[in-house]
């Protein structure tokens, strides 16, 4: 449930003040927002109770087409267990968001969400209001209130219920890290966010166990060269770089405004 | 294991009737329908080249490859002989029924201008790229950008080392190895023979492919 306005939020994080806040939403398990917000946010995503997996997608909010692309993200850091200081990349080479802070470490980008007929053929249903929804219904959903259709729902990334790779390239599911661990992504670009909470595809347990996600929204500055993870490598400091020429030439609001 | 392997790959292109056989350029992209029940070889004749692939359903293209479902499905990153290649909707597109080459790659997506400028610095961008020919090809069949999602690099090996770092193989493939696909479904398949010369995906030096289609006997004579 959202909180509104926002800056009434009761429980703000202690390095925030409650009057930065723009959004404040409690997103119960097996459901979904989505939300617009300027570059300089930053979103905090804090499951509760230790059994949330945050399934996020991300699309420049001024060009949608343009949205995260889970393989550029990997390939071009090297890196396909995402934590503090990843990049979130678009398809068109720029920064999307940058997780600047990682208390889990226990993600996934390589899964995806899951199916209809997955969460049939799991737990007897998948749809998106039955007891167990799945996580490209919810999408599909949340990507409609922003006029995107189901072919814009690309493969996604998932927060909090990790999964690892084997030396033969097997799969491993090793979970959650525990309750009150959060991530803070912050927008490098106006950004739309679809955010799904419902159960990893390959959570072990027999019963649908999705429980609550936190959201919370503050307004602030975007990634700056002043910042160490602006030029870590060269492939970062370019991502960057790309961002903030395509904000300059697009007359939005970039370093230079 | 390479002597069955191979067994079953010259039966499988032995038998039935060849409905296409391509050859596709370096650099150049294909695409085309393989019908449910037909097979497409895709042979690797140079050695050491990355084959970009997606994959649509043939009447509703908002069905396509799904990397993350494929890799869940099968709970490994690897693709090769028995893997299911799923959709979005967690459906079997195609299956690898043969591979001579052991491992392929469904993580690493595909190379773009706009990706070479962070990999490689922004004097690559005129470089020809992977998605620059899914996009020319699939526009062909009225696919656009927001139809493009994580692909298939056949011969390509990108493992995942035990602190998540990946890393590009070379070596895997070699001349005239093949890999054979059965349509599960009737499937539109968007290839791109990979023209990246920054890494040692295609060797630094992108041959050309040959893509055979048959249908079997007993198909034809349904």
């Amino acid at each position: 449930m959202p909180t509104v306005p926002a800056n009434s939020w009761s429980r703000p994080p202690l390095d925030v003040d409650a009057s930065r806040l723009v959004w404040a939403e409690t997103i119960a398990g097996g459901n979904y927002t989505s939300l617009t917000v300027a570059r300089g946010t930053t979103l905090e995503l804090t499951d509760l109770t230790g059994d949330a997996c945050a399934h996020v997608l991300l699309y420049n909010a001024d060009l949608p087409s343009e949205r995260l692309n889970v393989a550029d993200t990997t390939k071009v850091q090297w890196q396909a267990y995402l934590g503090q200081d990843a990049l979130l990349l678009s398809d068109l080479g720029r920064v999307l968001a940058t997780v600047v802070s990682d208390t889990s470490g226990q993600h996934d980008a390589l899964c995806g969400t899951s199916t209809l007929s997955h969460n049939v053929a799991r737990y007897g249903d998948g749809s998106p209001q039955g007891p167990s929804p799945a996580g490209r219904e919810l999408f599909t959903l949340a990507a409609a209130k922003h006029g995107l259709e189901r072919r814009d729902v690309p493969p996604s990334l998932s927060f909090f219920q990790g999964v690892r790779v084997s030396g033969t390239g097997a799969l491993r599911f090793v979970g959650s890290a525990g309750p009150g661990k959060s991530v803070r992504l912050l927008a490098e670009l106006p950004l739309t966010v679809l955010i799904v909470d419902t159960a990893h595809p390959l959570d072990p347990r027999t019963e649908y166990t999705s429980s609550d996600l936190q959201l919370l929204c503050w307004r602030g500055s975007a990634s700056s060269p002043a910042d160490a993870r602006w030029s870590a490598s060269p492939e970062a400091e370019r991502a960057y770089r790309n961002s903030e020429s395509y904000l300059v030439a697009r007359g939005l609001p970039g370093l230079t405004a | 294991m390479t002597a069955s392997v191979e067994r079953s790959v010259s039966e499988t292109i032995a038998t039935g009737r060849v409905v296409l056989d391509d050859l596709v350029p370096a650099r150049a992209p294909w695409s085309g329908i393989v019908r449910a029940g037909q097979y497409l070889s895709i042979v690797d004749l140079g050695g050491n080249q990355a084959v970009d692939c997606l994959l649509y359903r043939a009447d509703d293209t908002t069905e396509r490859y799904s990397a993350p479902d494929t890799i869940a499905a099968q709970s490994s990153i690897v693709l090769t002989a028995t893997s299911v290649l799923r959709s979005n909707e967690g459906r079997p597109m195609m299956t690898v029924v043969a591979d001579e080459c052991g491992v392929h790659d469904t993580i690493g997506g595909a190379c773009s201008k706009e990706s070479n400028s962070l990999r490689y610095g922004h004097h690559t961008v005129h470089q020809h790229a992977c998605v620059e020919n899914f996009l020319i090809e699939g526009a062909l069949w009225k696919l656009g950008k927001r139809d493009l999602v994580s692909n298939i690099n056949w011969y390509m090996n990108v493992p995942v080392e035990a602190d998540g770092t990946l890393g590009i193989v070379d070596g895997q493939s070699a001349p005239g190895l093949r890999v054979v696909l059965r349509a599960d479904m009737d499937t539109l398949v968007l290839i791109s023979n990979c023209p990246q010369i920054n890494n040692p995906c295609n060797g630094f030096d992108p041959t050309p492919i040959q893509l055979i289609v048959t249908e079997p006997a007993s198909h034809e004579a349904v």
